[in-house]
């Protein structure tokens, strides 16, 4: 994907007008979380899960801190407050998801001979879409539905996640956090001086010096 | 913080409102004096919900010299320095406990559909502040649809007109829809591009638009600011802008005396032999409590409110309170909230302002070339990107197809609507057979459209692709799953046996126990239903000083 907003970094405004002091504390948090820290999900559950958020939301290779999805998940999951939100087509959030890598994973086995996370990017693709669509029915589901909890609860969490880090922001060009200043130019095309700069397409070098200068 | 003193610890962990004082929400570390009740002594209104209804009344009947005690289950939040500008971490605002949800459409419920905090859904609400049409009060004999409201829409206009001038609504010199009213208090805001657009539509297509009458400030009043258009308004405005239910209605509640226990879980209304409320139980710091009051009000909303009759059953009421009619947790009403999407060439970073600056409601007010009852109106969208993302992935994209469709987040733009449900005794609130942490059965949602909201649907999804495209925006799609609000489940009127309780919001079943939310409604209308929960509840307020005068409580 080409880089829309060379240079962009919400970080860069951390210790500026935009951050409050709350969100300096609870985005910090966030970002202190590692990529490889888990305590609710197992071993081999945290391989299916590692393997899951790549194809969900595939980072750029060359991002030197990606975002820890199953990381965020796991520590979500441990601390605990549910979303007020449950289909009764499923069993609670946590029992949910630790079925679902469970069963993922024998879906895998059971087509494939191998493991989810060792199959390859394009065959972990069909899988997904077989459960997304609503073709997997193994007995390691235990009647939960794959297709609702591949909409419901896979992409709603994880997507969630992924867009609550610093670094998505700043991939989407997202002028991230914002008080107490807010934003003065509202209309069209209408960008504030700490807010990203697109690239137009060749002029990537004029967005990537406007965007070193937010603050 | 390290404030050692009560209320100086967590606020969602340990109760700020005690030991005579309260959280002031204008000063970080502040706190203003709040006269205390004990328990043994009954107050004249135990009211459960701080929220639209609940707060609002615990406001005008403590300037009405009546002795108060409101109850919240959520945290007592002071903005300025509780409210992060983040999306996820205001969740801490939503409503997350367990609930189940069934049906031909499970509810997604949880986030903007509901508020667990001091003030209630308004501190993360939306602040559009739409008056009723005035046929909506009298929709079954003057439209052919739904139910009669028990009030006259010209007594709702002047209580309108109250809470508009407490809340400093920022709107139009001149609405365009509707009998005349009063000019907004404050000059309208200015518009943002995706406002831009809706304007660009609505004008390409020959129908009338406005700028949203607001609740938040477009000049300073009193210790609040004006707003600074930083876009997280339904997570939480961090600068007190925003006029909700704490930073107007109950600053007033406890100048006039009255107590607000925050972190404190009503799980049942008490009833005595006679058949009157005598108290409510609640929990608060891990310890169950009864507060004696000569009034219950239960104002949690519309799910919480029938959760809590229904759970108070006795042996007198053995099916909850204040259900002879069967009509508690019946005729449960969201509206609809579908939404057209696409991509304007032009940047628009609708993070910017508040979410909602332009809107149109001429498919309210317009019932020539519609197939269905009731009405919509639509607005400008601005969502910020955890709900973007999942907008998308509700498309049932993910992988590099999310992430593509996400790189254009600048460059999108949306109409969405508040459309009208029909009320219908099928979609309803029960209770579940799973318990909650406090031991409380939890409830269970039923829900499903009829045809008519399929067909309002239809209508409003191709005009507003219409309205998009007219606009100039291209890849125009339809987002069709989505609800906002809640309503009904107690709904009023004026025969005990088709309704829950009168049009003083009083249950017809058991006379000191009102209901003053969202729940009484018998429509929902097509517009937001904050502005219209506030003047029930200050008609509910006067009226009971009323009553009172004329000792009839």
């Amino acid at each position: 994907m080409s880089d829309r907003y060379p240079g962009y970094d919400v970080l860069a405004k951390r210790d500026g007008l935009s951050w409050n002091d709350k969100t300096r504390e609870v985005v910090g948090r966030r970002l202190a979380v590692g990529i490889d820290d888990h305590r609710f999900f197992d071993e081999a559950e945290w391989g299916v899960l590692r393997a899951l958020c790549d194809r969900i939301l595939p980072q750029p290779p060359e991002r030197e801190r990606p975002v820890p999805v199953a990381a965020l998940l796991d520590l979500r999951l441990r601390e605990g407050p549910g979303d007020g939100n449950r289909d009764v087509a499923l069993p609670p959030t946590d029992v949910a998801w630790k079925r679902a890598l469970a069963a993922l994973d024998a879906e895998s086995r059971q087509a494939q001979g191998r493991g989810f996370p060792d199959l390859t990017p394009a065959e972990q693709d069909a899988l997904l879409r077989d459960m997304q669509e609503g073709r997997l029915a193994g007995p390691a589901w235990q009647g939960m539905a794959p297709k609702t909890f591949f909409s419901a609860r896979l992409l709603y969490d994880l997507v969630g996640l992924y867009y609550a880090h610093p670094a998505a922001w700043s991939e989407i060009g997202f002028g991230g956090p914002a008080s107490p200043r807010g934003y003065v130019r509202m209309g069209f095309d209408g960008r504030d001086p700490w807010e990203a700069a697109e690239a137009a397409p060749g002029r990537e070098d004029a967005a990537r010096r406007e965007n070193r200068h937010v603050r | 913080m390290s404030d050692e003193r009560p209320g100086g610890g967590d606020p969602a962990e340990a109760p700020r409102a005690c030991h005579g004082r309260a959280p002031d929400v204008f000063v970080p570390g502040g706190w203003v004096p709040m006269r205390e009740h004990g328990e043994d002594e009954p107050v004249d209104f135990a009211i459960v919900g701080t929220g639209a209804g609940g707060g609002t009344l615990a406001c005008k009947l403590a300037e009405a010299g009546f002795s108060v005690v409101a109850f919240d289950a959520g945290a007592y939040w002071r903005p300025l320095e509780d409210f992060a500008s983040d999306e996820m971490e205001q969740q801490k605002l939503y409503w997350t406990d367990d609930r189940l949800c069934d049906g031909e459409l499970p509810l997604k419920l949880g986030a903007n559909n509901s508020g667990k905090a001091v003030g209630g859904s308004t501190v993360h609400f939306a602040m559009v502040s739409l008056r009723f049409r005035p046929d909506w009060f009298k929709s079954r004999s003057r439209l052919g649809y739904g139910a009669d409201w028990p009030i006259d829409w010209r007594e709702m206009w002047r209580y309108y007109a109250e809470v508009e001038r407490a809340l400093q609504i920022s709107g139009p010199v001149t609405y365009p829809w509707g009998p005349k009213r009063p000019r907004y208090p404050r000059r309208p805001h200015e518009l943002n591009a995706a406002a831009q657009v809706l304007a660009a539509g609505a004008e390409a297509l020959g129908i009338g638009w406005s700028s949203t009458p607001l609740a938040t400030l477009s000049s300073p009043h009193g210790k609040a600011p004006p707003c600074v258009y930083r876009g997280f308004c339904v997570t939480g405005c961090s600068t007190n802008a925003k006029q909700s239910v704490l930073n107007t209605w109950l600053p007033r509640a406890l100048a006039a005396g009255a107590e607000i226990r925050d972190l404190a879980m009503v799980g049942r209304v008490e009833t005595d032999r006679r058949g009157l409320a005598t108290g409510v139980h609640y929990c608060r710091e891990g310890r169950w409590r009864f507060q004696r009051a000569l009034n219950v009000v239960v104002a949690g909303y519309a799910i919480e409110t029938p959760r809590l009759l229904l759970n108070s059953a006795s042996g007198l009421f053995p099916d909850g309170l204040a259900n002879s009619s069967g009509l508690v947790g019946r005729n449960l009403m969201v509206q609809l909230n579908q939404a057209v999407w696409g991509r304007m060439d032009r940047e628009v970073r609708s993070y910017k302002g508040p979410p909602s600056l332009a809107l149109t409601e001429h498919w309210n007010y317009t019932d020539e070339g519609k197939d269905f009852h009731g009405g919509y109106c639509y607005m400008s969208q601005g969502p910020l990107p955890i709900v973007w993302a999942r907008t998308l992935s509700g498309r049932g994209l993910w992988g590099e197809a999310l992430m593509r469709e996400m790189a254009d987040y600048n460059h999108s733009v949306g109409l969405k609507m508040v459309g009208e449900c029909l009320p219908d005794e099928r979609n309803r609130v029960t209770l579940a057979d799973e318990t909650d942490r406090y031991g409380l059965r939890i409830p269970r949602i039923t829900y499903g459209f009829g045809d008519n909201e399929k067909r309002m649907i239809r209508h409003a999804l191709d005009f507003m692709g219409r309205a998009l495209e007219a606009a100039g925006a291209r890849g125009v799609w339809e987002q069709d799953d989505d609800t906002c609000h809640l309503n009904g489940t107690a709904r009023m009127g004026e025969d005990p046996a088709t309704s829950v309780v009168n049009a003083d919001c009083r249950s017809w079943d058991v006379p000191n126990l009102w209901i003053c939310d969202g729940s009484v409604f018998p429509t929902v209308g097509g517009v937001n239903p904050s502005l219209t929960i506030q003047a029930v509840a200050c008609r509910t307020g006067d009226r009971i000083a009323a009553l009172a005068r004329r000792g009839e409580l």
